[in-house]
């Protein structure tokens, strides 16, 4: 295997004496789809807000493609890259669908702000080639229809469409999508399912979080499980599947107990 | 012209000047709120530009177009003071560090003789003509609106409703905070500037909280979903005082009144209708 894309690195993150994620390491194949799984509360969404930046981690280092990023801040990291979503449904409400698409554009836009507020040609011409790649996106999430509309207004899982678009809107080649198929039913999970295969297909490497799994299994080439913030298994599909220590850790098992009492504090 | 509108004029001129020199204000207080940062400090930046432009038109003779911007610059530079410490937090911060700034200014000003202490600064020339504020009031306004109808509005947008989500699509949110702030303090400076350069005298205690608060409320009544409210917002509340002259002393009573009710009935302002931001 060559130099993978991501690389994590010895990544600890504590809150107030709680340990959210514990010495973990795992690299990010390029052109797969990997996925993170664990129980609630097992760090996979801290470890998310460390590789996009919106948290420091305490200890360890984060590479990707080949260089350290740990200390970049998010909109640099989206600059090179790394696009993600939220578990939480994060869409800006007061804007509509396009509009919210072409924030998602806003890494890519060059003009300067003069030019911009005197409408000079290079950014109106900017301007023009992002509304209709937001409209590409639009199209390719099914959405095209609703495009005028404010994304408050939309279903759950449209929200959560315009969410991926919007990611897909800054060009990454590393996409982060945390529970991109909770609250969808299973039609909408399919055609999420189908939509991912394509962009793996045209080169997107894509890192998740799911506890679909069916979908999960379905979809990843590989998996890292993580319970209580550390890595308890490592592997393709079939083998994690069979695994004992995944299956004690959501099943019940000698971890139980203490799944228990750290739920509240990482959730 | 017509005797009647230039007596008109004449009689009302610096009502009128005074509508458009609030409008300004309320389109600085725009800045800051339409990416939701809350200034208190609108107030003491329109101060810092007002005594610059005093002291330079009254003793330095400097022409009037370099003056109005050195009185951008000022309020600018102590923007950029109070920016950096403070914006990189989030919540109440900046609000609570600009309130403290504008006493801190007032202070200062009455403490100083150089330029009039408690009595104020007296004899600016009247060089703001109508023309002049007008002609800036539409630039500004023409300026906010195509920003707000490009990529500058929907990051202001983006970052007013969910700073980690901006921050997760590429958007520099503490650059654009700061940078609204800046430009939000040189128009209250410039507006500082042209206000003492018709009413021909400003005195310390005209740029205190109450000022902050007011130009506050032209937003607030106005509305911040397009660059049009805080105008419109400014043009009502500096026009009330004059339309409620029948009510004598219950004139301020009544103009809390009506904030309340459009806090309460109109949460977007008056003039809630949205911008399109796309350009």
């Amino acid at each position: 295997m060559s130099e993978p894309l991501l690389r994590v690195d010895a990544i600890t993150c504590r809150f107030a004496g709680l340990v959210a994620v514990d010495d973990l390491s795992f690299a990010v194949a390029s052109g797969t789809v990997h996925a993170l799984i664990g129980p609630n509360g097992a760090g996979k969404t801290t470890l998310f807000n460390v590789i996009s930046g919106l948290l420091k981690p305490n200890d360890g280092s984060i590479r990707y493609r080949d260089r350290d990023i740990t200390l970049l801040r998010p909109h640099a990291r989206v600059a090179l890259g790394i696009g993600r979503t939220f578990q939480n449904l994060r869409v800006f409400g007061e804007m509509t669908v396009l509009e919210n698409v072409l924030a998602g554009r806003h890494a890519r836009l060059a003009a300067s702000w003069p030019a911009t507020v005197l409408r000079l040609n290079a950014a109106r011409s900017e301007e023009r080639a992002a509304v209709s790649r937001a409209r590409e996106l639009l199209r390719i999430v099914k959405l095209e229809d609703q495009a005028e509309q404010l994304a408050s207004a939309l279903a759950y899982g449209d929200q959560r469409r315009v969410e991926i678009a919007r990611a897909l809107a800054t060009d990454p080649m590393l996409l982060l999508l945390d529970e991109p198929a909770a609250g969808m039913n299973p039609t909408e999970t399919a055609a999420l399912a189908e939509l991912l295969r394509s962009l793996r297909g045209g080169g997107l490497t894509i890192l998740l979080v799911e506890h679909d799994m069916n979908f999960v299994m379905g979809l990843c080439d590989h998996l890292t499980v993580l319970n209580f913030g550390r890595k308890i298994a490592e592997g393709r599909p079939s083998e994690i599947r069979v695994n004992p220590d995944v299956i004690g850790a959501y099943l019940g098992g000698p971890h139980r107990v203490q799944v228990q009492r750290n739920r509240e504090g990482t959730a | 012209m017509p005797t009647w509108v230039d007596d008109f004029l004449w009689a009302y001129s610096s009502f009128i000047y005074g509508l458009g020199v609030n409008a300004i204000l309320g389109l600085s207080m725009y800045a800051v709120l339409a990416l939701g940062q809350l200034s208190l400090g609108q107030a003491a930046f329109m101060g810092i530009g007002a005594y610059t432009s005093a002291v330079l038109t009254v003793k330095f003779g400097m022409p009037f177009p370099l003056v109005l911007c050195a009185a951008m610059a000022a309020p600018a530079i102590a923007a950029t003071i109070i920016g950096v410490p403070t914006l990189r937090l989030t919540g109440i911060y900046l609000a609570m560090a600009t309130i403290g700034f504008g006493e801190v200014m007032r202070i200062l000003y009455i403490n100083t003789d150089y330029i009039g202490g408690a009595l104020g600064f007296s004899g600016i020339p009247e060089k703001a003509q109508g023309s002049i504020i007008f002609g800036l009031l539409a630039a500004i306004l023409a300026g906010f609106l195509s920003a707000t109808r490009s990529k500058l509005g929907r990051a202001f947008e983006a970052i007013r409703e969910d700073e980690d989500a901006a921050r997760a699509i590429g958007i520099h949110v503490t650059a654009y905070k700061f940078a609204t702030l800046v430009i939000s303090a040189a128009l209250a400076g410039l507006a500082g500037a042209l206000n003492a350069h018709f009413s021909s005298f400003i005195g310390p205690n005209e740029y205190g909280f109450d000022t902050a608060i007011t130009i506050l409320s032209f937003a607030i009544l106005g509305g911040v979903t397009s660059p049009f409210g805080p105008v419109l917002g400014a043009f009502v509340l500096s026009a009330l005082p004059e339309v409620l002259r029948p009510l004598h002393d219950f004139r301020l009573v009544f103009n809390g009144l009506i904030i309340v009710l459009v806090v309460i009935f109109l949460p977007r302002g008056i003039l809630g209708f949205r911008v399109r931001r796309v350009g």
